[in-house]
């Protein structure tokens, strides 16, 4: 899919734009899709790694929190062939809402097993937050360059990393 | 890919070979594993992800997990890891540093602490 949009007033266009339903078994097609797109604008083969945990750890992070908001809403991952940089943005369009233990146990994290092992105490704050927290520590020791725009249960993540797209020939 | 789980007992070891990819989706099915083999009373185990080809926070949160339930019975859980891409995510968020990590199985069945 071809997709213009702006960003900060700047048109920019996504090389792809992958939307889906916010379920964990969609995570793994995010991954791959963004790795063979990062493959073909230029992207480091030994870098395309860190680009498919990086991915994977942004869808899983979003995923949770459209879920643990009951929001109804697509995860969009838009991956972007920038001149000399490849970039990856995945959204978050959940809403603010309070949280259930029951919306908790619906993703599996850390959280989960510590509740299993009778910690009532870490049970009282956001699972799926708390999840997203050590999905964003792997994504922030993995990528040099990332930005995360937006406050709690919604916002943006941005990535990027260098690209050297071969040149086309006629 | 999906994953696969087996196990065998080495010694009074426990050996779990985890192959295939350990993410959101998957990882239910790796903490249902630890967590029966705890309640069926192994302490020690070894999980040997020779054959992981992908590894995310998730995956780390249900090893974390697994060590918890183990070290609850005075048990262990020792890594077997080669796997250059895999070791950097325990690296960077520094559970080299909680987990025994083996470069094999025979050397994580006979370690000692």
């Amino acid at each position: 899919m071809l997709h213009a949009r702006k960003t900060e007033g700047e048109a920019v266009v996504a090389t792809v734009e992958l939307r889906f339903s916010a379920l964990p078994e969609h995570v793994r097609t995010a991954r791959l899709v963004a790795a063979a797109v990062a493959r073909r604008a230029g992207v480091d083969e030994a870098v395309l790694d860190e680009v498919r945990l990086a991915v994977g750890e942004a869808c899983t992070r979003a995923v949770g929190l459209h879920r643990a908001n009951n929001a109804d809403l697509p995860v969009c991952v838009f991956l972007i062939e920038g001149e000399k940089k490849f970039s990856i943005e995945v959204g978050e369009e959940a809403p603010s809402a309070p949280e259930t233990a029951e919306d908790r146990a619906k993703v599996p994290s850390a959280r989960a097993d510590e509740e299993a092992m009778g910690h009532p105490g870490s049970a009282e704050s956001g699972g799926a937050e708390d999840e997203g927290e050590m999905g964003l520590a792997v994504i922030s020791g993995l990528v040099d360059d990332v930005e995360v725009i937006g406050g709690p249960g919604g916002g943006i993540i941005r990535m990027s990393w260098p690209a050297n797209p071969a040149v086309e020939l006629p | 890919m999906d994953l696969s789980l087996s196990t065998r007992t080495v010694g009074d070891r426990t050996v779990v070979e985890v192959g295939g990819e350990i993410d959101v989706y998957t990882a239910p099915k790796l903490r249902e594993q630890l967590v029966e083999l705890v309640n069926d009373g192994s302490y020690h185990l070894v999980v040997d992800m020779e054959g992981v080809d992908f590894l995310d926070s998730t995956g780390l949160g249900v090893l974390v997990g697994g060590l918890k339930r183990v070290r609850a019975h005075e048990g262990s859980l020792r890594l077997v890891c080669n796997q250059e891409r895999i070791l950097k995510i325990f690296r960077i968020t520094g559970l080299t540093k909680v987990f025994p990590i083996h470069t094999s199985v025979d050397e994580a069945v006979a370690a000692t602490d």
